[in-house]
C-alpha cells in the first residue's frame, strides 16, 4: 500500500543562519501509529508544523494521500487533525463552542452526534457548557485533542499529547488512540516518554539534529538492539569478581551484593547456562536473580550519544 | 471556497463581540454622547451654524465616522491578534482556509460590529439633534466602504503588531490625530488657507466630507474623490493583504 505521507528532502532554514531540518526523507504507513523521537530541539515540531502547513519548508516536498500539501492544500489539510504541544486554547469560549467551530473551520457540515461522541471519548461530555478557562491542564489538553478529532481526520498528530499529564489520564489517551487506530486512523506522535512510544507505536523514527537516524518497525528495532541484562543478587558480598569468571565480563554493583551479566537475545548461546556452573565452581552462591531487557530509552539515549 | 470555514470564523467573532458587549457597543456609544453633551450642546451652542446647519447636527456624520474609523481598526486587529498572542492561531493555519476566507471572516464580523455601531452612534445622535439623511443610500455605501476598508486596514496592523504596544500605536498615534484633524468638527473651509491645503493630504477629511454630504449635501471636497480615495484605501489594503498571506509574514516563521 503506498503511504498516507510522503516527506521528501524536506530542509528548514531560518533568516539567522540555524538549520532545523537537513534533508529529511520519511513516509509514515496508512493506518499505523508512527512516533518520531528525538531530543529537545531536534526538529519534531517543525517537522510537523511543515506538514501541517504552520510553517514554510525551505525546500522540499509534501505530500499527503496524493495531494502536494503546498499546491492542493485544500485536500491535504482536510485529512490532518494537530494537537500541538502548547495549550492554545480560547479561554472564553465553551467546550461545545470550539469544538464545533474546529469542524466548521475544516469545512464539514455540523453533526452535533459526532461531536457528542467525541467529547464521551475524552471524558468531556460534562464539560461541554463549561468555558475552557475553567477546565485543568489535562482537561485542556482533552480540548484540544477533540478539536483535532472534530472533522474526523484520517491523520492525527500528537506532538507530545501526554506533556504534563498524570498517568490515569495518560492511560486514558492511550486508550483513545489505540480506538482512532482501530478505526482506521494514522497517528503520528512526537514524546518524551518512551515508555510511551514502546507502548504505542508500530514503528519509531528517530530525528536528532535536524536528521532522521534511524526509522524502524519497534519489535525489530527492540530485536536488533535489544540487550538483556541478568542480575544476580547475591548470598554473601564479593569483593572482586574471581579470575575464573573474567570471560563474561561480570560488572559488581550494589557494593559487591550484586552481580550483573550482559547478553544478547538474538545470540544462539546466551551464555547463562555456563556462567552459572561457573559461579557454582567459584563458590559464589546467590539468593535470587532477575532479568531486564534493555528498553527504547536506552537504544534512544545510544543512538542519541552517538 | 470554504464557506463553512468563513462562517465559522465571522460566527466565532461576533460571538466576542456580544460577550464583550460593554466594551464593544456600550463604550463608544457613551464617549460619543459626551462628545455631544461637550461639543454639541456646551460648545455647540455658541456657535450659530456652520454651512448652513447648526453645529450639533453638523458634526454628526464626524462623530460617526470618527466611532467607525477607529471601532474598525481595534476590532479587527484585536480579532487577529489575539490568536497570535494566544497561540491558536495554528488551527486557523492547518485548517484547509485559504487568506481569502480567513479576511472574509475576520474583516467581515469586525466590520459588521462597526456598522452596527455606526447606526446606533446614529440613532444616539438623533435623540440629541434633529437629523435628516438626504442621501440614505450613499449613506449607507459610505458606512459600509469605510467599515470595510479600515476593518480590512486593522486586520494589517493586527498581523504586524508582536506586542500590545504596537496593537495600539498606529491607532493612537495615527489613526486618532488624522480623524481628529480630518473635519470631524469642524468644515475644512474654516481653516487658514495654508492649513487647508495640508489637510487635503489626510485620507479621512475625504471620508468624513463624503459621508457628510450624504446627510446634508455639503462637502469639503467632491463626492467622487471622497469614492475615489476611499477605493484608492480599500485597494491597497487588499494588496497588503495579499502579500501577507503569499509570503506568510509574521505569521508562518
Amino acid at each position: 500500500m503506498s503511504p498516507i505521507i510522503t516527506v521528501s528532502n524536506l530542509t528548514k532554514s531560518y533568516a539567522g543562519g540555524f538549520t532545523a531540518l537537513k534533508g529529511i526523507d520519511l513516509e509514515i504507513n496508512r493506518g499505523e501509529i508512527f512516533a518520531l523521537l528525538g531530543p529537545n530541539g531536534a526538529g519534531k515540531t517543525t517537522l510537523i508544523s511543515i506538514i501541517c502547513g504552520i510553517a514554510n519548508a525551505t525546500s522540499g516536498k509534501v505530500v499527503v494521500d496524493g495531494h502536494d500539501n503546498v499546491a492542493s492544500f485544500r485536500a491535504a489539510r482536510e485529512m490532518i487533525g494537530l494537537v500541538p504541544q502548547e495549550l492554545h486554547t480560547d479561554a472564553f469560549e465553551t467546550v461545545w463552542a470550539t469544538v464545533s467551530f474546529s469542524r466548521g473551520l475544516f469545512g464539514k457540515p455540523k453533526n452535533p452526534a459526532h461531536i457528542e461522541k467525541v467529547l464521551k471519548d475524552l471524558s468531556l461530555w460534562d464539560k461541554k457548557d463549561n468555558k475552557i478557562v475553567t477546565l485543568s491542564g489535562g482537561m485542556k489538553r482533552r480540548v484540544m485533542i477533540a478539536k483535532a478529532l472534530s472533522h474526523e481526520p484520517q491523520i492525527l498528530f500528537l506532538d507530545e499529547p501526554t506533556a504534563g499529564v498524570d498517568v490515569e489520564l495518560r492511560k486514558g489517551m492511550w486508550e483513545v488512540v489505540r480506538t482512532l487506530r482501530a478505526a482506521g486512523v494514522t497517528v503520528i506522535l512526537t514524546t518524551h516518554y518512551i515508555e510511551e512510544a514502546e507502548e504505542m507505536a508500530d514503528r519509531i523514527g528517530v530525528i536528532n539534529k535536524g536528521e532522521i537516524i534511524l526509522v524502524e518497525d519497534k519489535a525489530a528495532l527492540m530485536q536488533q538492539l535489544g540487550k538483556k541484562r541478568l542480575k544476580l543478587h547475591l548470598q554473601s558480598k564479593v569483593e572482586a569478581i574471581p579470575p575464573g569468571l573474567s570471560a563474561y565480563n561480570l560488572k559488581l554493583a550494589d557494593d559487591g551484593n550484586q552481580l550483573i551479566y550482559t547478553y544478547d537475545t538474538k545470540s544462539e548461546r546466551t551464555g547463562i547456562t555456563s556462567l552459572l556452573g561457573d559461579l557454582r565452581e567459584a563458590g559464589i552462591r546467590f539468593s535470587d536473580l532477575d532479568t531486564t531487557q534493555s528498553s527504547l530509552e536506552d537504544i534512544f539515549v545510544s543512538l542519541v550519544r552517538k | 471556497m470554504n464557506f463553512r470555514a468563513v462562517k465559522a470564523i465571522y460566527l466565532f467573532e461576533m460571538a466576542r463581540t456580544w460577550r464583550t458587549v460593554l466594551q464593544s457597543i456600550v463604550s463608544p456609544v457613551i464617549s460619543t454622547s459626551l462628545y455631544f453633551v461637550v461639543f454639541g450642546a456646551a460648545i455647540g451652542s455658541r456657535i450659530t451654524s456652520v454651512e448652513g446647519v447648526s453645529y450639533g447636527t453638523f458634526i454628526v456624520p464626524g462623530l460617526v465616522m470618527l466611532s467607525v474609523l477607529t471601532q474598525s481598526i481595534s476590532n479587527a486587529s484585536f480579532g487577529i491578534y489575539f490568536p497570535k498572542f494566544t497561540g491558536t492561531i495554528y488551527e486557523l493555519l492547518s485548517a484547509p482556509v485559504s487568506y481569502v476566507e480567513v479576511v472574509l471572516g475576520y474583516v467581515g464580523a469586525a466590520a459588521t460590529k462597526s456598522i452596527l455601531l455606526g447606526l446606533i452612534i446614529l440613532a444616539t445622535a438623533g435623540l440629541f439633534v434633529p437629523l435628516h439623511i438626504l442621501h440614505p443610500w450613499w449613506m449607507i455605501t459610505f458606512l459600509v466602504l469605510t467599515a470595510v476598508t479600515f476593518s480590512l486596514f486593522g486586520f494589517i496592523i493586527g498581523i504586524w503588531a508582536d506586542g500590545f504596544e504596537k496593537l495600539q500605536a498606529i491607532p493612537l498615534l495615527v489613526v486618532t490625530p488624522l480623524t481628529f484633524l480630518g473635519g470631524s468638527f469642524y468644515s475644512v473651509s474654516m481653516l487658514p488657507s495654508g492649513w487647508r491645503t495640508i489637510t487635503l493630504l489626510n485620507p479621512v477629511v475625504y471620508l468624513i466630507s463624503g459621508f457628510r454630504w450624504s446627510f446634508y449635501e455639503i462637502s469639503d471636497v467632491s463626492v467622487v474623490w471622497s469614492v475615489t480615495i476611499t477605493l484608492m484605501f480599500l485597494a491597497i489594503c487588499m494588496v497588503a493583504v495579499w502579500w501577507i498571506f503569499k509570503t506568510g509574514y509574521k505569521l508562518k516563521n
